[in-house]
């Protein structure tokens, strides 16, 4: 694998760029492999890289049913955080939160990961309560954080609503500088170059049909682009994990919902930081090509479609015009669905299954972007030895049954209110 | 917007209504020996469908009556609606499921 | 007259549709100019002569105007100025207004100098994603992220609240047709006859769409009378509506179009009246898409300069705007539009210089025109280059080998201000997919087209492929009558009027032409066709990788002008056809819209609801200041006449409160809180499957305390239930889950229990509510009911009586939050501030307060009552030590799942009340209760302190309450609490959550 440099860049440069090789293969599949990653997102790349890397295991598959980073991976608003209050996630995510710092070095790929800070805003005395009780939490647990008041806010971001005519004015917030954004379809391009090197078969165009069993296991894997024998199995596929689990009869604590992002036009810089606003569901950053990059909650409904409707739009903008008023006569230019794997408490189910040599990653609700390395550095570990990692020990799927439920909002059983 | 038709009220926005899921759970009943199982599965699996799914909407800025609601979720196409006790898979047969 | 024609030097002295006795004044970077009325800001652009008019966005490559519509890439400018500031803005979709001010963007100092250019000359360097592969060292993305920021981007940002106003605006029709131009006009006519609902909508200010912008005759006359007898015919029916400058930009589920309105942006500023743009829902039972097509560039070097254009375009600007775009043009051509666009410039007086055209036969029947115009025609030939920094002078012509893959002959050279370009038509689609319809390539136009029927959605005319105008006129006719067959209409009849359109020969597809040098596919993002074999090089293949890592089509113009080019060179370099390698999806809205109408009037204060009780007014005449409660107001503190806001007067105000009420009597608002009527035969033992504690034996005339689970076990909420008779109950809830309560119970009747006989109806709005507290207040209650025996024995704790005060019904439930003897008094609202004031002139002689939140939270703290804090859905009634409300003799809601391990694990946090061994320090709430204050992290927790309360006026210092590990109660009497977010960590004594008569002698008596 050439090196990525300026110095290549250059050279490159005197050549027209012909001499540029191919950022991984494109490679037919063989027989049968140690180990089968299903979902060439984000979070498959980064356990087929870590399982090659940390465990070295190189006899891997990845199969993609389109094309790698199209789903979730593609199509988020590309928030990097770990400001989390529940044990079981916050070491978890500030760990994934330590691997995002050197991810572009590690993997020789510019992710353009930007430490900007996240801020959540806060607008009434509970919601301080609140973010008090989390920041705290966070720096005990040795994670950066601050709590600003308004005055401090006013400064960082005067382009918040601070004047008379606003409903929930602002009374505080809690800012985590090492958050930020990072360049989402790079980080899958970036992990399958990385994966690729290492000798990790990426098959794109390939779905899987069905699964062979014998005993508790799987032995096969059959797919569009034919069958597989496999070692072990991992499950990587956000949205479509009730879909995937259904053709082995397994049935998860995940329902599948749309959650929409939109983005404005290019503008020059006007927003510096990841910004989420406390009294509606909304978030907003700016991409380094220019446009506002907006998000809220999800359409509520069960769904499998990569769009959504227009009335959660408005929901959203009208929260963004809230926080911002500014942004009134921005545009829009795109808005988007991807599908959520939403759990039954709001966190992500990371562990074995019960099936002896499948493992499951899902149900990362709207946070699986941020988790990617730390989710593919866990799960390699859970895969290579057929036991969780310390940070993901909390994350199994037993947790519903034994009444461990990790809920960050305590919103209970209902996987479309988290 | 999905367009619901409310067997009392007609056709409404979905603006107009709840989401409450999945509507294929049965609970188990009161009295039952605690089968942790069944209470299991009740509260926390489900199917979650790719194609037909028969879900449970809430009426709220209207009548507040639960309607069931048969629907595609890979084309969010409403093929069916009715009451909470209306089994709409078996009405509409011929459907194949999982689309 | 002569003044202003003089000026626009590139207008035509006749023609077009603009009024030449209105001239319109407007600037552009400060420079004055005048247009006409009709014009759009690019026509009258062309009109004066100006043809820089932006920079493009990665190599600031000096750019004009490309189209003459809204897949503009190039001609990007910032409208307006001030709060009213619009950057970005498509000065092809701009209609001219009086005072216009538009300015060029993404350059610096100036559109000449701009000192990025530079970034032409570093290309070479900043080919497709450069950036990933570098920028990786110290010291980090986030230094070289500054600069590459201020690069990036077009216009500049808003700072000002928008002074405009937006409105929404909801429709139902039996068929929306979407485009005014033939195929809707047509569609319109037939189905306005046949009786149907009709709405059409356009985003142009008038019908007509490319009838406008050419030559056309239909019946032997120019279309314009066809359109204008159309629209008075459908003017004049009822059942049609017109919407004119109304954009349809995406086809949801349900056949639901969304499009915006705009009302007032071809004014200088709204009319008082007006708002500025509306946003429409349309519910249609059927849609007509007739969304007409967008012509394509070619792709060959230098594509780009200020003087090249759309074939369409140069025809719009000379027909409908009576503007030449240059004098001497050249037109580059793989199909029939090369032609039409040749004769209407040399109509107008442009020198055609000659048509190129790719293809080897030129059409026979252009032939006549050809020769009586003089225009050459070249055959097999493309363009090669061109030349001309700011604007185009010359252009290079050469002819094409027969493989298409090289330049045979010598290439020559020949002098144009104007290169027409067209490669051929592709329909837009973009509705049709938002639908969920999956395009289709069709080889004979070398496009995508719509396939399989989406929705109840039919594409018709240019939309769906179809480019004679007959075919377009009649299609629409068509469609319009199977959607009236199928609604049960009659069907209309519509004689199709005769067109004078020439036999179209097939387009030969030509997507770039072999040769060196910058050959744009996408004008704004400058993506070239070097980036896209570069990416195919790399391996980024998928037409969604591609896009993604060279930005094609990702500008404002989302790619109409170069999505298709750019999949077909990727298609060659893969040697695939086309319709393998597929399109990126198509995503709403169709054309960028304004943030501001999706959001309406729900701005500012009307953000969300305000609700405030019935009382309101008097707590706000009464010096209440007030504090948020999900969407309530309610009062924190009252202050005294002669205080002003500040802490200490917070301080003492709220003690002050806690006081009276404690040692006196005092009166609260709680009418927040939720209120839900039950009624039913079965009502008790509903009471009993929602409630976690027995409600079969409660008495009519009492009241009892309950909390509900949710079906995991956990705490959902609290409250207390009435029986008001032997079939009606009374229920409250907390007030911020009043409405989650209702559904919940809602769903249990009407989904798992039908056959009980119970009905449930919200009544928090019907009653207002306020609790008489204090030991003082029963002599209050008496002398407000002196008619009735008011003594502990006649109505004793947790009694319910139904009387009337003053002739006001009153329902009265001796309840306390308080922990003293407490009445809490719910009228009907209408009666809330006459009650409320007749409570307090009868409590005078009792020196008795209005208390707000503050005072009743610190008194329930001291109680150790658990509130939203303690009830934060994590919770097990054990954690709150509730654990005796739990029947074992009975199943209630969540009394299966409560008994999981975890729920039951001894070491769970439980609720304890804590006090500062100091007994002054302020503990926060949110504060974390650890073992060492001086531990470096990660520190294990042992809890958190959930309320507090910065002074117990009653105990004389600081309480909290929290939640501590099980295992920690038992052994350990001392805990510190640390807040590292402000630096304090202080020692507490865990003690039990009620600090105030544990006994609960003082609300019995």
């Amino acid at each position: 694998m050439a090196k990525y440099s300026i110095f290549n860049i250059i050279k490159n440069a005197f050549n027209e760029d012909k001499n540029w090789a191919r950022a991984w293969r494109d490679p037919e599949p063989k027989k049968s492999y140690d180990v089968i990653i299903i979902g060439a997102g984000g979070h498959g790349l980064a356990s087929a890289f870590y399982l090659a890397k940390n465990h070295g295991i190189r006899n891997i598959a990845v199969l993609e049913k389109g094309y790698l980073g199209g789903g979730n991976t593609g199509r988020n608003t590309t928030i990097v955080r770990s400001n989390y209050m529940l044990d079981e996630n916050a070491h978890f995510y500030e760990k994934s939160l330590q691997l995002w710092e050197q991810l572009s070095s590690e993997l020789n790929y510019n992710v353009m990961f930007s430490q900007r800070g996240v801020l959540n805003l806060a607008h009434t005395d509970s919601q301080i309560d609140a973010i008090t009780r989390r920041g705290n939490t966070m720096r005990l647990n040795g994670i950066d954080a601050e709590l600003l008041d308004e005055k401090q806010i006013r400064k960082l971001m005067p382009y918040l609503d601070f004047s008379n005519d606003v409903r929930f004015p602002i009374k505080g917030g809690l800012l985590q500088r090492r958050g930020g954004t990072a360049r989402h379809d790079a980080v899958a391009w970036g992990l399958a170059r990385a994966a690729d090197s290492l000798g990790v078969d990426i098959i794109q165009n390939c779905e899987v049909i069905g699964f062979e069993e014998t005993g508790n296991k799987i032995t096969v894997v059959k797919t569009s682009r034919g069958n597989f024998n496999c070692g072990k199995v991992g499950f990587a596929v956000a949205g479509n994990t009730g879909h995937l689990a259904s053709l082995i009869n397994l049935k998860l604590p995940i329902e599948s919902h749309v959650l929409q992002a939109f983005v404005s036009e290019p503008l020059k810089p006007m927003i510096d930081h990841v910004v989420t606003f406390g009294a509606g569901h909304f978030y907003i950053s700016q991409s380094d090509k220019g446009g506002l990059v907006f998000g809220g909650d999800i359409d509520m409904y069960n769904s499998y479609a990569q769009k959504g409707n227009l009335p959660l739009i408005e929901e959203v903008v009208t929260a963004g015009l809230a926080m911002i008023p500014s942004l009134s006569r921005l545009r829009i230019t795109r808005h988007w669905g991807g599908v959520m794997d939403m759990s039954m408490d709001g966190s992500p189910i990371i562990g074995k299954s019960p099936i002896d040599n499948l493992y499951l990653n899902c149900g990362w609700c709207y946070g699986g972007f941020k988790a990617t390395p730390g989710s593919g550095w866990v799960f390699a570990h859970t895969i290579a030895n057929d036991e969780p990692h310390s940070l993901n020990k909390g994350l199994n799927l037993e947790r519903f049954k034994k009444g461990r439920m990790v809920d960050e909002r305590g919103a209970g059983p209902f996987p479309n209110r988290h | 917007m999905l367009i619901i038709n409310c067997p009392l009220c007609g056709p409404r926005d979905h603006a107009e209504f709840t989401y409450v899921g999945d509507a294929t759970k049965n609970r188990p009943k009161n009295g039952d020996s605690s089968n942790d199982n069944a209470w299991y599965d009740f509260v926390y699996l489900r199917d979650n469908p790719k194609g037909l799914h028969e879900e449970l909407w809430q009426h709220s800025f209207g009548c507040r009556c639960f309607v069931k609601v048969l629907r595609n979720t890979l084309t969010h196409e409403i093929i069916a609606t009715g009451m909470p006790k209306d089994n709409l898979i078996l009405k509409e047969k011929g459907l194949e499921l999982n689309v | 007259m002569f003044r202003f024609q003089s000026r626009q030097q590139q207008r035509l002295d006749d023609g077009g549709q603009i009024n030449r006795l209105a001239p319109i004044n407007f600037t552009f970077d400060g420079k004055k100019f005048i247009g006409f009325e009709g014009d759009t800001l690019a026509s009258a652009l062309l009109a004066n002569g100006v043809r820089l008019v932006g920079r493009s966005f990665k190599y600031h490559r000096p750019r004009g105007i490309y189209s003459a519509g809204i897949e503009e890439p190039n001609a990007l400018v910032a409208l307006r100025s001030g709060d009213r500031h619009e950057p970005n803005t498509r000065a092809t979709a701009i209609e001219l207004f009086p005072g216009l001010e538009a300015k060029s963007q993404n350059r610096w100092p100036n559109l000449l100098l701009d000192y990025l250019q530079i970034n032409n000359l570093l290309s070479p360097f900043l080919s497709a994603g450069f950036y990933y592969k570098t920028f990786m060292g110290l010291p980090g993305w986030h230094f070289y992220e500054y600069f590459i920021r201020k690069a990036a981007g077009m216009g500049d940002g808003t700072k000002f609240k928008d002074p405009d106003k937006y409105d929404k605006k909801h429709v139902h029709c039996d068929i929306l047709i979407v485009g005014g131009g033939p195929t809707g006009i047509s569609a319109a006519v037939t189905a306005g006859r046949a009786g149907a609902r009709v709405i059409l909508v356009d985003n142009h200010p008038k019908l007509g769409g490319q009838l406008n912008g050419e030559r056309y005759f239909l019946d032997k006359k120019p279309a314009h009378h066809w359109v204008e007898q159309c629209v008075e015919e459908l003017d004049g029916l009822e059942n049609v509506t017109i919407a004119t400058r109304t954009s349809a930009f995406g086809y949801y589920d349900s056949d639901v179009v969304n499009a915006i309105e705009s009302v007032s942006d071809h004014l200088p500023e709204p009319l008082g009246y007006q708002c500025r743009q509306r946003l429409w829902q349309i519910r249609a039972k059927k849609v007509i898409l007739a969304t007409g097509a967008t012509e394509r560039p070619i792709v060959f070097s230098n594509n780009d300069r200020p003087g090249i254009m759309l074939a369409s375009a140069a025809r719009r600007y000379v027909n409908q705007y009576a503007v030449k775009p240059g004098k001497k043009a050249v037109i580059f051509t793989n199909n029939d539009d090369g032609y039409k666009t040749a004769f209407d410039l040399a109509r107008s007086g442009i020198e055609v210089v000659a048509v190129v055209d790719s293809r080897k036969n030129i059409p026979e029947h252009f032939e006549k025109e050809l020769n009586e115009k003089d225009i050459e025609v070249i055959a097999s030939s493309v363009v090669i280059d061109t030349y001309g920094y700011f604007g185009l002078n010359s252009v290079k012509i050469g002819t094409l080998s027969h493989n298409g893959k090289t330049i045979e002959s010598n290439p020559y050279i020949v002098s144009a201000d104007l290169l027409a370009v067209s490669g051929g038509w592709s329909p837009n689609v973009h509705l049709y997919c938002h639908s969920g319809g999956k395009p289709v390539y069709n080889d004979s136009i070398e496009a995508f087209v719509p396939g399989e029927l989406s929705q109840n959605g039919h594409s018709a005319g240019a939309s769906r492929g179809s480019f004679s105008l007959t075919d377009c006129l009649q299609e629409g006719h068509n469609i319009a009558n199977t959607m009236a067959e199928a609604l049960d209409l009659e069907v209309a009849e519509q004689i199709i009027p005769e067109t004078n359109e020439n036999t179209i020969v097939p387009i030969e597809a030509l997507w770039r032409v072999p040769g060196k040098g910058k050959k744009f596919v996408d004008l704004q993002d400058d993506v070239t066709e070097s980036d896209i074999t570069l990416a195919h090089r790399e391996g980024y293949v998928s037409v969604e990788h591609l896009k993604r890592y060279t930005t094609l089509g990702m500008g404002t113009d989302q790619g109409k002008t170069s999505n298709l080019n750019g999949q077909a060179i990727m298609a060659q370099e893969k040697s695939e056809p086309i319709e393998k390698i597929g399109t990126t999806t198509f995503r709403p809205p169709y054309t960028p819209i304004a943030l501001g109408p999706l959001a309406g009037r729900d701005i500012g204060l009307s953000y969300k609801h305000t609700r405030r009780s019935a009382m309101h007014n008097w707590h706000k005449q009464h010096g209440a200041i007030f504090v948020e409660a999900g969407q309530w107001l309610r009062p924190q503190y009252y202050l005294n006449e002669m205080e002003q806001p500040s802490k200490e007067n917070m301080d003492k105000a709220i003690s002050r409160e806690v006081q009276t009420v404690r040692t006196s009597v005092g009166l609260v608002d709680v009418s927040t809180l939720g209120k839900i009527d039950i009624q039913g035969k079965d009502s008790a033992e509903f009471l009993n499957r929602v409630y976690t504690n027995g409600w079969t034996k409660l008495p009519i005339g009492k009241a009892r305390y309950g909390i509900m689970l949710r079906e995991d076990g956990l705490v959902f909420d609290d409250g207390t239930t009435s029986r008001l008779d032997e079939c009606h109950y009374f229920m409250t809830t907390t007030t911020s889950n009043a409405a989650a309560v209702l559904s919940h119970m809602e769903y249990y009747l009407q989904v798992q229990w039908p056959k009980l006989d119970v009905k449930v109806t919200s009544v928090t709005e019907q009653w207002a509510a306020m609790a008489l507290a204090g030991p003082k207040s029963r002599n209050v209650l008496s002398k407000l009911l002196p008619t009735i025996n008011v003594d502990n024995e006649s109505f004793p704790f947790m009694g319910v009586r139904e009387v009337d005060i003053e002739g006001v019904p009153a329902r009265i439930f001796r309840i306390s939050f308080s922990g003293e003897l407490s009445y809490e008094i719910n009228v009907p609202a209408d009666f809330g501030e006459f009650i409320w004031q007749r409570i307090l002139e009868v409590g005078k002689a009792y020196s008795i307060r209005p208390y707000g939140t503050e005072a009743m939270g610190i008194m329930r703290i001291e109680k150790g009552h658990v509130a939203g804090p303690e009830l934060d859905g994590r919770t097990t009634a054990t954690d709150l030590g509730l654990q005796k409300l739990l029947s074992s003799k009975k199943d209630f809601i969540g009394s299966k799942m409560m008994h999981r391990e975890g729920l039951k694990d001894e070491n769970r946090p439980r609720l304890v009340g804590l006090v500062p061994v100091d007994k002054k320090s302020r503990v926060k709430s949110g504060a974390i209760l650890v073992k060492d204050p001086t531990l470096a992290p990660p520190v294990p927790k042992l809890g958190h302190v959930s309320s507090s309360a910065y002074l117990s006026p009653t105990l004389g210092h600081p309480i909290s309450l929290g939640f501590v590990s099980g295992n920690i109660i038992e052994t350990t009497k001392k805990i510190w609490a640390v807040s590292p977010l402000h630096n304090e960590s202080h020692e507490l004594e865990i003690t039990d959550p009620v600090f105030y008569d544990q006994k609960s002698e003082r609300l019995h008596d």
